[in-house]
């Protein structure tokens, strides 16, 4: 069994500073274990999120915010839904990984290459160009051949130019404007 | 007075791959009698990625939105896709409780969004302003072929406090607009669970296996079909569907509509028009034996089970109405 050392693994304030970006009282959990019961993604985490919820209880930053069930949560919502306590858990999770993000520990990176795809045709036409999404990603990601299985099939769907909007240098202020701020 | 003027937010996914779900939407709205506006230059909700990586950011792309609409002097915007409804949900929910928030995204914006415009899933507009018996109106053809499994996928319904609309574990708002047209719905147990949403593309494995399981218990169910009203999901279900077959060693072939082809077709719309030749497993062998309405009354016990199902589906609905009136009264 993995041994914690409280006094040097763990930071007393975490549990405050998830409840003060997600507005969400991550205290009142108390283990009961329905989120992870429910959550279907269980199966892929390194940690279940009932444990990652008491993991920010007991201030284990570090692992929290370097666990890869961070990047793999969908915020389907079932644990949301389910929690006796009222506890928004899907928008913690959310928290969590704005955190992450902003201190750059990518644990899982081909999601975050594809997030970036998205927000950079975001960006570029202000709306989402599939197209462009994910031929960026398959550039950027080094995994050239996703989904080139669906080409022939998807190709009736698929439109071959951006919808740019007029204004779309506003859209581009906006995402920029984030970024500046890092 | 029951609103019947909107702001149509199609969004970015109607635009591509899932231009169906739109052209659909669009038909039936217009049959139901429902005015529908597009908000000009509208831009993309921000979806999942935005708010995986800020919270004001993705507060800021959807309100951009929600403030064009404030200026159309329409108080309702409603969009056919979950994630976009979600995206508008959560922004306005945290604008209107977070002062600071509001601020913040407000900067980032050159027209702000005061929090008056709410948004509504379109399944919503058509289940509760519109009403089973208007629909019901409007039916002129019979589907006997079709057995649905429906599929609500993780974020129409919820979370309740946000999602205010339906039942979060057991939603009925889709199997009772089917049943309303005389469509045989099945009981179907994986209404909510997840197909994986995003991750097709970074993370195909696990999206397969969850897909696979959805696929699964539609199967067992005894449904012919899967009705959807997200294009995620549709396009996880159906565009996947080979690879699934391929990785879990599967042999489905289950064609996945939207709920609005459906109602589409039971309003007597042709399937290129609701855009059903762009799916590719093909649901042709399931309707090729729609007849007018009215012939079916020397038909099977089958069928006048069915239309007793509609005839029941729609007293229930007008009590769930009255219950959602209470809730929504009483917060």
């Amino acid at each position: 069994m993995e041994t914690v050392r409280l006094a040097s693994d763990t930071l007393n304030d975490f549990a405050a500073e998830v409840s003060q970006a997600t507005g969400q009282d991550v205290v009142r959990c108390y283990q009961c274990g329905n989120c992870t019961a429910g959550c279907p993604y269980t199966e892929f985490f390194d940690y279940p999120v009932s444990q990652i919820m008491r993991m920010i209880q007991t201030g284990q930053r570090e692992k929290v915010l370097n666990s890869k069930a961070l990047w793999l949560c969908a915020t389907c919502e079932t644990c949301s839904t389910r929690c006796p306590c009222e506890i928004d858990v899907a928008d913690v999770m959310d928290g969590l990984r704005n955190i992450a993000y902003r201190e750059k520990r990518f644990t899982e990176k081909d999601i975050r290459t594809f997030y970036e795809s998205f927000l950079t045709s975001l960006k570029n036409h202000g709306r989402i160009f599939e197209l462009e999404i994910i031929a960026r990603y398959n550039l950027k990601s080094g995994h050239l051949l996703t989904d080139a299985d669906l080409g022939p099939k998807v190709m009736k769907q698929l439109h071959f130019t951006p919808k740019r909007i007029k204004g779309r240098d506003k859209v581009a202020r906006i995402v920029k404007k984030f970024m500046e701020k890092k | 007075m029951i609103e019947r003027e909107y702001a149509y937010y199609a969004g970015c996914s109607l635009e591509g791959t899932a231009s169906s779900y739109d052209r659909s939407i669009r038909a039936i709205l217009k049959d139901l009698g429902v005015v529908i506006k597009e908000p000009v230059d509208w831009s993309c909700c921000g979806s999942t990625p935005a708010h995986a990586m800020d919270h004001v950011l993705a507060g800021a792309l959807a309100a951009r939105n929600l403030a064009i609409v404030e200026r159309m002097e329409t108080a309702t915007l409603t969009t056919p896709c979950p994630s976009c409804l979600s995206a508008f949900k959560k922004a306005r929910a945290k604008i209107l409780t977070d002062k600071s928030f509001k601020d913040e995204v407000n900067q980032l914006l050159d027209d702000p969004y005061e929090g008056t415009v709410k948004a509504k899933s379109t399944l919503q507009v058509i289940y509760e302003d519109v009403g089973l018996d208007a629909v019901v109106a409007k039916v002129t053809t019979i589907l006997p072929d079709l057995k649905a499994a429906c599929y609500y996928g993780c974020i129409l319904s919820r979370p309740p406090r946000l999602a205010a609309f339906d039942d979060p574990e057991n939603p009925v708002s889709m199997d009772r607009l089917l049943a309303a047209c005389g469509i045989e719905v099945r009981d179907f147990a994986f209404k909510t669970e997840c197909c994986g949403a995003a991750f097709g593309v970074p993370k195909r494995e696990m999206v397969l296996r969850l897909t696979h399981k959805v696929l699964n218990m539609v199967q067992d169910c005894g449904a012919n079909c899967v009705v959807v009203a997200c294009p995620l999901c549709q396009q996880n279900l159906d565009l996947r569907q080979a690879q699934v077959n391929r990785a879990m060693g599967s042999s489905f072939s289950l064609p996945v509509l939207y709920f609005s082809q459906v109602l589409g077709l039971a309003f007597g719309y042709s399937p290129v028009e609701l855009g059903l030749d762009k799916h590719i497993v093909s649901v042709d062998r399931l309707i090729r034996s729609r007849s007018p309405k009215g012939t079916e009354e020397t038909a099977s016990p089958a069928k006048s089970a069915a239309r007793k199902n509609a005839a029941r589906g729609a007293e229930e609905t007008n009590r769930e109405r009255e219950r959602i009136a209470s809730v929504v009264k009483e917060t």
